[in-house]
Formats: structure tokens, sequence, C-alpha cells
């Protein structure tokens, strides 16, 4: 990579000054190489498709209200704050309305939203990193490793998600988002981890690999440098698939009530509104929409920018790079990744 | 044969591993539920000199023998199908169970197959007429629908057609007072409460694999044995059914395998919001009352019916795919 960025610039610009300031050069054209590359490029493309301009474009709406909570900018929630049961968009004080102890709605979705976010980053994060690191290693590898790894995770697929989360909830009673958000993806990577190991069987295979490995490159580094770029696209895609199961594990346990909560989050809003009479009276609609809202609107977001996320990772549509232009609506939507559970 | 053999064999295997793992929590971990059953039953008040026996009469533990003994106690009782006694209902855990059981499979099997079958049509004809207004429409409600957890549905049908209209009856697997026999009137209140859960289980998943359907759909359209089956002039339905429908729907019948489990699990939401009387219900309430035989016991059942499940999926996509049969090929 460094080499390649040295040899096109002393080439571009045949410098006949000094030999130091074509090094300061280089330095300065690696990092705007780096930049084009690894930062315009993909942002470009990945603004270049409309699912993923409006997926970032949810998501970011998320992040701000992270935001607004985090430095307070919004009153926080609490009972008999305004009016009992205001419609949503009739006082713009509360602009969601309030719920039937007179909470300001908004207050209560931004409250949470925080938690939620980093509870959704664990999450996927911890889900899609065991799955990655165990796919590559049992698929590459082979042999008893792959042996051992393949029966623990069948082990682990064997157990329904939500009841084991359940009884570890209750055992552990997790508050904090980052260790919840683990321990709802406890067995999630098992899945993951058996299809990442199919695609890497496969890659194995392919010539560039076996030159690598006969030129006797480490087992680590082919793994890191050939194998992982290749499934990287897929890694992506059911990152946002266990994001997307965090939240929907988590909001649907708070709902049932099973996990321990201290404060309000959309879960426990919703579980309030289920349980004190919002299913009765049209009056309390608002009341069940608004965390649902909030919760949809989040997935929908991850789901749409993963939809988007393919281009990025794909060679074709990359090297075009039309940038703003919309002609990039070419067919690279075919993903055959099962981006399914 | 060595196969089928080795998968048989791995079924007994995974369930000891998960009896083991229930033994585990119920037993050794600090604070845990054996340790707040013998507060819980102190508190009840139970003289201290009797709570070792009600313990060991209830979950099959005898507290005072050595580990070894109780775990062997533990797997005896699992092996003869006894589970313990439910704190809170008084009643065995087996039996408790048994009745739950079958609400539970037709919830998830039938949600399931619809789910399957309404998506694979949906992405099969988005397929075939890639681009059209139907793809992207198709396309769109898809990627909304993936992003709605099954609850919100459940949520939403039992506020509109449960509460505000009386379409529905709000819980239940029956009516009350309708004797469980084959006669008209059961199967229709079995339907009828059946509807909705199901309705909110099915929908959920439509959308993921109406745009898993799709992909391979497009794929396999594409590929050269389409072609060639074209060329030798074989009927339209063939092509569709033993070449496209056939090679598309393949991978997503393993996938299929985990789905279930995913689903076998959310039961446990679904029934709660529909007071369904199912092992997800049983298991809620049992976390509710403390009663961590019955809790242990349903995590237990719901485990052993998922690797049944998988076993069975596993089994009969050997007999659609021969290539499956001929070992785990891909075993080095």
């Amino acid at each position: 990579m460094a080499t390649e960025a040295d040899s096109s610039s002393s080439s571009d610009d045949i410098d006949w000054r000094s030999e130091s300031s074509s090094v300061e050069m280089s330095r300065r054209d690696r990092l705007e190489e780096f930049y084009r590359h690894s930062v315009y490029e993909p942002a470009a493309v990945a603004w270049s498709d409309r699912r993923t301009r409006i997926g970032i474009v949810i998501l970011s709406v998320y992040l701000l209200m992270a935001l607004v909570e985090i430095l307070g900018l919004w009153r926080d929630p609490s009972p008999s704050q305004a009016e009992r049961l205001l419609p949503p968009f009739q006082n713009w004080a509360y602009p969601l309305g309030t719920t039937q102890s007179g909470v300001d709605l908004l207050a209560l979705i931004i409250d949470s939203t925080p938690f939620i976010l980093l509870m959704v980053l664990a999450g996927g994060v911890w889900a899609t990193g065991i799955a990655v690191l165990v796919g590559t290693v049992s698929g590459y590898k082979g042999g008893a490793i792959d042996t051992v790894i393949t029966s623990v995770s069948d082990f682990f697929m064997a157990i329904p998600g939500l009841p084991l989360v359940i009884i570890l909830a209750i055992t552990f009673s997790p508050e904090n988002p980052i260790f919840l958000g683990m321990i709802l993806t406890i067995n999630y990577w098992a899945g993951l981890g058996r299809s990442i190991r199919s695609q890497v069987l496969s890659i194995r295979e392919a010539s560039y690999v076996e030159a690598a490995r006969t030129m006797g490159t480490g087992t680590s580094r082919i793994i890191l440098k050939d194998v992982l770029p290749n499934i990287m696209p897929y890694v992506m895609v059911n990152f946002v698939l266990a994001a997307r199961y965090t939240i929907f594990a988590s909001v649907g346990l708070y709902f049932i009530g099973v996990l321990p909560y201290t404060g309000q989050n959309w879960g426990v809003t919703l579980n309030n509104a289920y349980n004190q009479g919002g299913l009765f009276t049209m009056q309390a609609l608002h009341w069940l929409l608004v965390p649902i809202v909030a919760i949809v609107g989040l997935a929908f977001g991850l789901i749409l920018v993963s939809q988007g996320m393919d281009r990025i990772f794909n060679p074709r549509v990359r090297t075009r790079l039309t940038g703003e232009s919309e002609s990039v609506d070419e067919e690279g939507e075919n993903e055959s990744t099962s981006t399914w559970v | 044969m060595n196969y089928y053999l080795r998968r048989t064999l791995r079924i007994p295997l995974t369930v000891l591993a998960v009896a083991t793992l229930t033994f585990g929590l119920i037993r050794l971990l600090p604070g845990g539920p054996f340790t707040q059953l013998r507060i819980q039953l102190i508190r009840q008040g139970v003289p201290v000199e009797q709570v070792n026996a009600r313990i060991e009469a209830l979950q099959n533990i005898r507290p005072d023998a050595p580990l070894w003994q109780q775990y062997l106690d533990y797997l005896v009782g699992v092996a003869q199908l006894d589970l313990g006694r439910s704190i809170s209902l008084n009643q065995p855990v087996m039996e408790v169970l048994a009745r739950a059981i079958p609400w539970t499979i037709f919830l998830v099997v039938t949600s399931t197959v619809l789910m399957f079958v309404i998506g694979v049509l949906i992405g099969a004809v988005q397929a075939y007429w890639e681009g059209s207004t139907f793809d992207q429409m198709a396309s769109g409600s898809s990627i909304f629908l993936m992003a709605v957890p099954y609850y919100i549905f459940a949520v939403v049908f039992l506020f509109f057609l449960a509460f505000q209209l009386n379409m529905f009856p709000t819980g239940n697997a029956v009516d009350r007072g309708v004797e469980a026999s084959l006669s008209v009137e059961y199967v229709a209140s079995v339907l009828h409460h059946a509807a909705l859960p199901i309705l909110s289980f099915t929908i959920g998943g439509i959308g993921s694999t109406a745009l898993n359907m799709r992909g391979n759909g497009i794929q396999v359209l594409g590929e050269e044995y389409v072609e060639v089956a074209r060329l030798r002039g074989l009927s339209d339905s063939r092509i569709a059914t033993r070449y496209v429908a056939k090679n598309a729907i393949l991978p997503m019948y393993t996938g299929l395998l985990l789905l279930i489990g995913f689903r076998l699990g959310g039961t446990v939401v679904l029934e709660q919001i529909f007071s369904y009387p199912g092992l997800g219900y049983y298991l809620i309430s049992a976390v509710q009352a403390n009663d961590y035989p019955l809790m242990m016991g349903c995590f237990l059942i719901i485990t052993v019916t998922l690797v049944v499940a998988v076993y069975v999926a596993d089994l009969t996509y050997g007999l659609i795919d021969p290539r499956i049969s001929a070992g785990d090929s891909d075993g080095y």
C-alpha cells in the first residue's frame, strides 16, 4: 500500500528540487490516497444509493436524540409534568403527547435513546465479532479445531435464544446496556459463525489464498488480508441484522416485563401503555404508537443502510465511482447473501 | 447411513448438555434460583428442617447430597420425564408442559409454513418480473416488514381487531366450556383463537423470506442450465418447478433450521401477549411467580422441541437434496 503510493507520487510529479520534499509530498499523498479510498469513495458510493441515504438520515435522527439527551437539552420525563393523555401534535410543548400519568412521551423516547443505541451497538459488535473469529478460524484451520468449534456452536444453536436470555436475565439482572447487549445475543454468534465458516471453506480454496500459503505466509496474515475482505460485505449485513435482533429482543423482553429496568425505555413504555389501559381506548393509541415508531424507525434505518452497504463493497460499483449521479442504478442488488434470520 | 446415525446420536448428547446447563443454573450459580428457592420456602413459613425435603420434592435434588449425586439424580429425573413439581400451580411440571407443547408447536409450525410459502411465492414473482412495479412495491414493503418486530403486529392487531372491533378473542386457546374433540365447534374455536397469533407471527417473517427468494431466484434465472433447459424445449412449468424453484429454495431451506430456533424462542413474547397457553406463556408465568422447577422445565422442553425440530428438518433436507447425504462434504 505504502509503496504503491510512493511510486505513484514519484511518477506523477517528478521532483527536481530535493529528496526531502518528495518524502513530504508522498506522506501527504498517502493521506490523500487513504482519504480517497477509505473515506470519500465509500461515502460517495453509499450516498449515491437512495436506500442508504434515507437510512443514514434516519440513523442521524437517533444520534441527534442521543446527543440531546447527553447534553440535557430536553426535559427529563417525570410523572404529572403535563396534562394526562394529551394527544400528539396538539400542544407543541409536548409534541408527541403524554401518557396516562402525564409524562411527556418525547422526553421518554429521548431519555432512553443513548441506552438503546449503546445496547444495540454492543449486541451487534459482540455477535458478529465472535462469529467472524469462530467462523474464519474453524473454516480456515479445519481439522480438530474445526470439529471442536463446530460442536460447540451446534450446541449453542440448539438452545432457543430468548428463553435462555430470560433465564440469564433472572440470574444476572443486567442493567448495564453493554452487558445487556451481550447477554441478548449470547448465542446469536453460533448460526452466523456456521455460515461464515462455509463461506471461508470456499475462499480457502481460491487460487490466491493457495498462492499465499505456498509462499509461506502466516495463517493470521492470510485470514486478515485474503479471507476477511471477501466476507466483509456479508459480515456487515449480518452486523445490522444482529443489531436489529438486539432491538427486537430487548424491547420484546422489556415489553413482557422480564428484563430488569431502572428507568423507562421504549419497551417499558410500550409495556406500561399495554398494561395500564392503553389497549382499550382510542385516546391512548398514541401512547402505544410512539414507542412503536421509535423501535420500527431504528430498525428500518439500520436495514436500509445494510441494503445499500452492499454497494460499498462491490468493486464494480466502486471503480465506476459515479459519486453524485444516480446512474449507479445497475444490477447491484442480486446479493445472494442470506439476509434472513 | 453413517450421516444419519451420527446425526441421531447427537440428539441425546445435546439434550444431556442442555440438562447439564439447566442443572448448573439451578444449583451452582451463587444467589441463583436454588438459593432463592430456599429463601422463598423459609419465608413461606416452611420450618427450616423441612426445607431440604421440600426442595427435594419440588426439584428432584437432594440439597445435602454430594454434587455428583445431585447431578445424577437430576439426570435420572429428566430421563424419566420427571421434572419436579411446579410451586405455583401445584402440579407435576411434566403435566403442565404436556398440555402446553401442542399449542406452541401448532403456532410455530403453522405460521412458519405459511410464512415460507407466501414469502417464496412473492419472491418468485418478483424475481421473474424483476424491475416491474410489483417488484419495486414488494421490495419496499419487504424492507419495511423486516423492520417491524412480530409483537408489534400482535399489539396492533390486538388493539384494533380484538379490543376495538371485538372480532377476535383476546386470550386463551379455545372458548371456555367447549369440549376437546374433533367437533366442528371445537376446531372453529381453536382456529378463531389462533388466528391473530398466527397472523402476526407470519407477517413478520414474510418480508425477509421474499427478499431472500427474490435474490436467489434472480441468480438462478441467470444460470446457464436454465437457458439450456429452454433451448431443449422443456415446458415452462417444468423449468419453473424443477430448475428454478428447486435451486432457489434449497439454500433457504438450511436457513429455515436456524429460523425455527428463533421462532420457537419468539413464542415467549407472542404467547404472553395473546395469553395463549403454550410453553412460552408458562415460562413467563413461572418467571413471574419465582417458580423455578416450572421455569427450568419449560426451558428444557423448549430446547428439546427445537433439537427435534432441527433434526427432522435436517433429515428431510437429506431427502430433498441428495448432495447432503453424501456426508458433510464440507468436512475438512
